[in-house]
């Protein structure tokens, strides 16, 4: 009977993914664009506002948009009435983007070329559990949760919220319907990520928009200052 | 549920390692996994099987050691174990101003191979 013996290995898991990301990442910051994400539960809203955030920037800004979708095209069609090109990834069974599926959807003929666009927003797959494992090479990652799903949202999923840069509390409007306590929204944001900025928004009424064209115009400013 | 993807990444990991040593076959393969790292452990052992049939770890156990949460306090300077993974909180002076430091681990550790296969240098 033969002993076993021990291989040490000590390599992270995701390692293809994350050297995959870091490429992107220095390939978005050569092309002068910046790269925003949106990740969310199914439903929080992340296409509504994404269309109205498009529809903003458009006059003083050359933006495109990556969606991510299981299976339709209706995200698509959505984010493209704001005129802006818009790229679907149908990811079929798979719950989340990969930096590879985002590398294949801008070498396959994106419809943009990333040299032309001010912003670049990738819209993930609906889902708080798979995205947060993987690093899509974006500058800044916004985590959406709406008032209607209540409040305990970070708690149940603080991985999500640990790898995003902003929370975003959406359907504002339906605040006081839902009775939603934003207190205690902030609470369980500020536990499970101490320090994490906030932003209220309704796309449907606008209250909060201004804070979030800031926050993502902000991070123009701080790549064009590294590049600088 | 994202934890096939995850266990096609350790297989592929662990195949490429011993295929760099000349192993055939792997007899254990040992992962670092922290409650951070988003992957739920009984989804992973689940789908574990599936990944590493007809490969190199086929009929491997998968061994997963939980790695702990441990937060870096920017107020206190101290290295602490929060009381919970969802209130990072410094336990040595209560503020919230904790950095992760580590509980987002995901890695292939180790693996082990019956003394008969050849001697590792990859």
């Amino acid at each position: 009977m033969s002993q076993p013996r021990l291989v040490e290995v000590r390599q992270r898991v995701l390692k293809q993914n994350d050297l995959l990301a870091r490429e992107l990442r220095e390939c978005f910051h050569r092309a002068g664009v910046a790269v925003i994400s949106f990740v969310s539960s199914p439903g929080a809203g992340k296409t509504a506002l994404l269309e109205t955030v498009l529809t903003r920037l458009q006059p003083e800004y050359r933006v495109a948009a990556l969606v991510g979708d299981l299976a339709t095209e209706n995200d698509a069609v959505r984010l493209a009435r704001s005129g802006a090109p818009v790229r679907q990834i149908v990811t079929g069974t798979v719950c989340h983007l990969d930096a590879q599926m985002v590398q294949r959807a801008l070498d396959g003929g994106a419809g943009f070329s990333l040299e032309s666009l001010d912003f670049l927003f990738i819209e993930n797959v609906g889902n708080l559990v798979c995205p947060s494992s993987y690093d899509l090479g974006e500058n800044l990652r916004f985590v959406l949760m709406s008032v209607t799903e209540g409040e305990d949202k970070p708690l149940k999923y603080p991985t999500i919220f640990y790898t995003a840069d902003v929370a975003i509390i959406a359907k504002m409007d339906l605040a006081a319907a839902t009775e939603f306590d934003l207190e205690a929204a902030r609470r369980n944001i500020q536990s499970v990520r101490p320090g994490m900025p906030v932003i209220c928004v309704s796309a449907k009424q606008g209250a909060g928009l201004e804070d979030l064209l800031g926050a993502i115009t902000a991070v123009r400013k701080v790549s064009e200052a590294a590049r600088a | 549920m994202h934890e096939l993807s995850i266990a096609n990444a350790i297989v592929e990991g662990v195949a490429e390692k011993a295929a760099r040593c000349g192993i055939t076959r792997v007899a254990a393969v040992h992962l670092s996994l922290g409650p951070l790292s988003g992957v739920v452990r009984d989804a992973l052992l689940f789908a574990w099987p599936l990944a590493a049939e007809g490969t190199v770890a086929e009929g491997a156990p998968l061994v997963v050691a939980d790695a702990p949460v441990t937060i870096f306090c920017s107020h206190c300077q101290a290295v602490t174990s929060p009381r919970s993974w969802r209130e990072l909180v410094c336990s040595a002076c209560g503020s919230a101003a904790g950095r992760v430091a580590s509980g987002t681990e995901l890695e292939v550790t180790a693996f082990e191979v019956d003394d008969d296969e050849p001697a590792t240098v990859g």
